[in-house]
Order: structure tokens, then sequence, then C-alpha cells
């Protein structure tokens, strides 16, 4: 099955489309496994990423953005919607026909402390994508995850070294050089510092900053609040409880917010964005994020909105573009030009 | 190394390559392993358990050579050591002296320290086969039932469960006495032997399964797993290369924690009367044999029954030492 090329010549190309992504874990009881619910993990996500971007996808945690990245990396298969990669579609690929994309695609994980197989050595760990993928590099594996190393800013003398005795961001770090052997064009980093301290997480950011210029990565990266990525990111996907509700590119999102849950999420971010003229006001939501079990009918937000009306709860709002560029689903967006093209 | 620690921008990269701890020259890294063994090393009632476990393997091992130069043949009967009238050992401690180091048996005066020495063959072979195979089984059901989890790991779990609710030395004596004399190219004490490693270690496997079960379960969810998956990892590199290094502590441990319990069993089958055959030496027929004549002879039962308890303590001593030292708490 092969979808002819959409995007034209003019803007950058999307490297990864994703359409209608569903992911269900079904909930199974008693000895016969049968099946009695579904954790709705994520529930029809669409968007792009273009080739060289960083999209940075944010949301509280368990609103399925793990899920949604392992989803297009194809740890997991998705229950519904495609994922095409670089316009071959790869929605239900098995291990062997995931493998040569696996050069391509990978992905940066969340804890340094699981990530890392503790009884191999750093040279066993970053030479095992040449290992698994049958690549004999130039000058040998040993030469290679030493530049890797190297590249990650790690002393590359430090090859027979165990995970054990590295902190957590060089930890961190050895994940990057694992992630980058192969070359690849898409990078997914599931929260990839919120294992770490504070002090150290700009250094990783940066690091991943830099690595995007200088290998020409594309990026997306997942975290569960705006301070880690809102500094790297060229647009910004903002999740609940499975859904898409904002998508547009950062300085929009930062400026003109028009999901009241981005807005929620803008004004826990503790640093005030000094070009602001009127002072964020600290927005406290209230309750916890429902069960993805039994999620909220219409906008699953309703149950925690103060605009919430009563289509909120009956309907759901569709993700519509109420600018160029700038998704939102909500009924009542804030922050709307004059002339509401609300017509979809 | 000195980092430039004032150059804002090169020190945020430059400076974490510092704080990796050891001195400049150690490169080669310190495995979990030879951490383990440094560990042991201080652990001075393990290493003294080990040592006997160690001198015990020997014992086994070169029980002929050591007969031949300190013992009588195991067999031979000295009728001239046994007082005829009350048929137990002439002299007053079991009739030890310069040539039979423990003594003699009473009634036919056979060598105790040979059947000593011949009966820790006996005792360590089963319970090291007999862990083999538990550790063979239990290693293979674990893994399997707890990576693959559904039904596979219910009907695992559940066989499990029954093998443990089983009465299994009941069962052990019922089967001994049905079995045949020759069986699998053995015949007499062999066959009992191979009978009793089979049934004690298809006893004793679900020990080490659910073990293993229970560490596969909680491995298989680290995220190096998935990072070897998004690799292009197969199902056989995920168990064989990321999943498998990381039992073998667990089950090391375990392994070493099954033999002293083995080599019980082995001692109640024989003390029962169906464990190896006559005239073959064990330490649980010797204690049978000295239940007649305890109070004649009671250096008779306290020696084999010494033998058992040293066996019994020195691998226990020596398997938890290794447990602490494999897995000590805060470990990852
Ligand atoms: N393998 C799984 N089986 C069942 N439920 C899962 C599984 N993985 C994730 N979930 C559930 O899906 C929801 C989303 O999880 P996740 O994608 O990890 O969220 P996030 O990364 O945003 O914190 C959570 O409710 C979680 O419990
Ligand atoms: S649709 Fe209604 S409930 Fe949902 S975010 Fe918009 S205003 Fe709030
Ligand atoms: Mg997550």
């Amino acid at each position: 099955m092969s979808i002819p090329e959409q995007q034209t010549a003019g803007g950058p190309e999307p490297i990864l489309r994703v359409k209608g992504l569903v992911k269900h874990f079904p909930i199974t009881k008693g000895l016969l496994r049968r099946q009695i619910g579904a954790v709705q993990a994520v529930d029809g996500l669409t968007f792009d990423v273009l080739a060289g971007e960083t999209l940075g996808v944010v949301g509280e945690s368990g609103c399925g953005k793990s899920t949604m990245g392992r989803l297009i990396t194809r740890l997991l298969e998705p229950t519904g919607g495609t994922v095409e990669f670089q316009g071959k579609d790869i929605t239900h690929l098995g291990v062997a026909g995931m493998r040569p994309m696996r050069r391509d695609v990978q992905m940066i994980f969340q804890d340094p402390y699981s990530s890392l197989n503790p009884r191999h050595t750093v040279g066993t760990i970053v030479g095992a994508p040449f290992r698994l993928q049958g690549i004999k590099p130039e000058g040998g594996v040993k030469k290679e995850v030493q530049r890797l190393l190297g590249l990650v800013g790690l002393n590359p003398e430090h090859y027979n070294r165990y995970p054990h005795e590295f902190s957590g961001g060089q930890r961190q770090r050895i994940g990057i050089a694992r992630a980058l052997a192969l070359n690849p064009k898409l990078v997914v980093a599931d929260e990839p510092v919120s294992a770490l301290d504070v002090s150290i997480q700009a250094q990783v950011v940066n690091l991943l900053d830099d690595l995007q210029t200088e290998l020409g990565l594309t990026y997306v990266i997942i975290a569960h609040d705006l301070s880690v990525i809102r500094h790297v990111s060229d647009r910004i996907a903002v999740m609940y409880l499975g859904k898409l509700v904002e998508l547009t590119d950062r300085s929009s999102l930062y400026t003109r917010p028009m999901h009241p849950y981005t807005k929620a999420l803008l004004s826990a971010v503790p640093v005030p964005d000094p070009g602001r003229r009127t002072k964020r006001e600290r927005i406290l939501l209230k309750g916890d994020v429902p069960s993805p079990i039994s999620p909220p009918s219409g906008c699953r937000f309703h149950t925690r909105c103060w605009k919430a009306t009563e289509v909120c709860s009956s309907q759901e709002p569709p993700l519509v573009a109420l600018e160029p560029g700038h998704q939102v689903a909500c009924h009542h967006p804030e922050s709307v030009p004059e002339p509401a093209p609300a017509t979809a | 190394m000195t980092a430039p620690l004032h150059d804002t921008g090169a020190a945020e990269t430059a400076a974490v390559d510092v704080t990796a701890g050891a001195p400049a020259r150690a490169i080669e890294g310190r495995s979990p392993w030879r951490i383990a063994w440094i560990r042991l090393k201080r652990d001075k009632l393990a290493l003294a358990g080990g040592v006997v476990v160690l001198l015990l393997i020997l014992v086994a091992v070169f029980a002929p050579l050591i007969v031949d130069l300190l013992g009588h043949p195991p067999n031979e009967f000295h009728e001239e050591e046994i007082d005829p009238l009350f048929s137990v050992p002439k002299g007053s401690w079991g009739g030890i002296n310069s040539d039979f180091l423990l003594g003699v048996e009473p009634r036919n005066g056979r060598d105790v320290f040979s059947r000593i020495v011949y009966g820790a063959r006996v005792s360590l072979l089963v319970a090291f086969l007999a862990a083999v195979v538990a550790v063979v089984l239990g290693t293979l059901f674990g893994i399997v039932a707890g990576f693959f989890g559904g039904w596979v790991d219910t009907v695992v779990s559940r066989l499990m469960d029954l093998l443990l609710a089983f009465p299994q030395l009941l069962f052990i004596i019922a089967l001994v006495s049905v079995v045949p004399d020759s069986l699998w190219g053995l015949t007499g004490s062999g066959v009992r032997m191979g009978v009793l490693i089979v049934v004690i270690g298809f006893f004793g496997w679900p020990y080490i399964g659910r073990i293993v079960r229970g560490q596969t379960l909680s491995l298989r969810e680290r995220e190096y797993v998935e990072a070897a998956r998004s690799l292009g990892a197969g199902r056989g590199y995920i168990l064989l290369r990321e999943l498998l290094p990381n039992l073998v502590a667990p089950i090391t441990v375990y392994t070493t924690l099954m033999i002293p319990t083995n080599v019980l069993t082995e001692a109640a089958l024989s003390f029962l009367g169906t464990g190896v055959k006559p005239p073959t030496a064990s330490w649980g027929d010797m204690l049978s044999r000295a239940v007649d004549h305890y109070e004649a002879d009671p250096l008779y039962m306290i020696i084999p029954g010494l033998a058992i308890f040293v066996t019994v303590l020195a691998f226990n001593l020596f398997g938890d030492g290794v447990r602490d030292a494999l897995d000590p708490k805060g470990s990852r």
C-alpha cells in the first residue's frame, strides 16, 4: 500500500504523517481474558512532522504522550489510523518489515536508569545499533562508538565502563549517542530530561539542539510542561486525554493560545515571558485528569474547563485551523481573530 | 582533566566528564560481577561457607583417592573391629583409632570415614544435578511465562502452583518403589540416583520458575528492552542478550540456596530407604542404620548427622552471601 505524495514543493516536506491515530489498550478479566473495557490512551491524532523541524508535544502525565511516541516509532501497533514515514505506510509493519526503517527513526527514552542495560558496557550499548542492523562502520565499531561518545560530550575512553559508573545526565548522553548511531532522520525524545536534575536539564536540551543543527535531525520532543520545550520547539502540539487540543507554531502558542487548556499550561510556566505586556494570571485547574478508561463525553476537557457550556459536554469539538497553521479543538476558543473563520 | 569552569557554554559539556568519580587511570569499567566479588570477599561468613563448599566438592570428586590414602574400601567388612557380644565397635569412641579415622559401623565394621567420603559423592551429585534440572526447567518456563504473558503465563503459573502444592515426598517414595532395576541404561544405585535427580529437580523447578517469571515480568518493562526493539531487535535477541544477563544473578542465588534443600531431601529419602540402594554409601542411610545403635554407639549417629549439618550450613551461608553480594538494595 503506497500513498502518493500529497505535499507539493514550497514548504518543507512532512517526514512523518499521522492520520486518525488510535491506541486502545484492552482491559481483560479472568482466565479467558474477556475484554471488559479499554484504556483509550491515544484517540484520534492527526498531525504532520516537517523535515528539519522540532515538534514539541506537551500534556499532563497520563494523557498519552508516551503512547503516541511509541506508536510513531512503531514500538506499539496502532489500533486505528495510519502512520506514514517518508511516504511509506508503516502502520502495521512487523519486526522484520520495520527493521530497515529503524535506522531512520530513533527514540530517546525518559528514564536514563532504565534505558541502559546495567549488564552491558557503554561500548556494547552504543555499539548495539551496528550489530542489530548488520552495519560495519568505517574503522570498526569501537572507533565509531568512541566518535559518538565524543559527539555527545563524553570521554571516548569510557568505552569499557558500565552504566552505573555514570551520572543521570551522562547516562542520558549515552542514550542519545545510541539513538544517533545509525544517523537517523527522525528522533523521538520522550521526556528526555524530566528524570534529570534541573541543573543538568539545560545542558542536555542544549546538546539536543546543537546536534540537530549539526546533523540535520527532525525532532519530536515530548514534555509534561512547557518549560523544557519552549525554547527548542518550532511547533508545539498540546495533548489532553489522548486528543490533540491545539497545534501551532511556538510564537502563536505563546502569544495567542486559543485553547483554555493551553492557557492553563502556559500560566504554569514558572518564568513569565518578559515580552508580554499584561501579566499572566496563574490558572489552577481544578481536579485531576479524568480516567482514559471512560473519558468525559463531548470535549474531554469540559470537566475542568472554566468556559464549559452545554454544547461542550455533548459535542466533541473538531480540531480545525482557526488561523493558517493554528489548529484548535474548542467550542469557545480564546483570542480568536476578529473575522472568525470557524466555518469548518 | 581540568574543565574550563568559567567558560560558560563550553563548560557545560566539558564539566560533566569529570564527575565520573573513578581515578583518571582506571578506565576499565567495574562490571556488576566484579563489584559483587569485591563485596563477597568482605563477607567473612560467606567466604567460610564457600571454602567448606569447595572442600566438600573436592572430597566428593577425589573420594577414591582420599579413601585409598586414609581409609579402607567403603564396602569392606571388618568384623575384627566389632565386639562379638554386643555387635558394636570395640573401644570407647565408636572404634576410632589411627586406622579407622571415624570409627567403624556397628555389626559389620565398615569404615565410617570411607562411607562419609563416598556419601558426600552421592549427596552432592544428587543435589547438584537435581538443581541443574530445576534451573533449566525453571528458567525456561519462568522466562517464557514472564516474557510472553497472557494465557501462556496463566498456564505456567497454575502449573507451578499445582506442583508446589503437591506432596512431593510421598510421591517420590511411591515412585521409587515402582521403578524397575534398570532404566535409561543404568542399573542398581545408578537408577535410583537418576530417578532422585529427575524427581527432585522436577519438583524444584517451580521455585526457580517463580523467581525467574517475576524478574522477567519486571525486566521486560525496562526501557532498554524498548531501546533494543527500536533498533530492530527480535524476541530472541531480547531474551538472550538483554534479559538473560540480568537473570543470571538471581538464578545463581537461588541455585546456591536450592542445593542444601536438595541435600536434605536426598538424606531424608535415603533415611526412609527410598534413596540410593545399599551397599552404596549415603549419609541418610547411615543415619537410619544408626537409629538401632544410638545408645551403645551414639557417635555413629552424630557423624553423618554432622556431615549433613555442615554441608547444609555451608551452602546456606555461601548462598546468602552470594545473594547479598549480587542483589544489594538500591542497585539497579
Ligand atoms: N501497555 C499499556 N497497557 C495498558 N495501559 C497503558 C499502557 N501504556 C500506557 N497505558 C495507559 O495509557 C495512558 C497514557 O499513558 P502514557 O502514554 O504513558 O501517558 P504519558 O506519557 O502522557 O504520561 C495511561 O492511562 C496509561 O496508564
Ligand atoms: S470545548 Fe468547551 S469545555 Fe472544551 S475546552 Fe473549549 S470551552 Fe472548554
Ligand atoms: Mg510518558
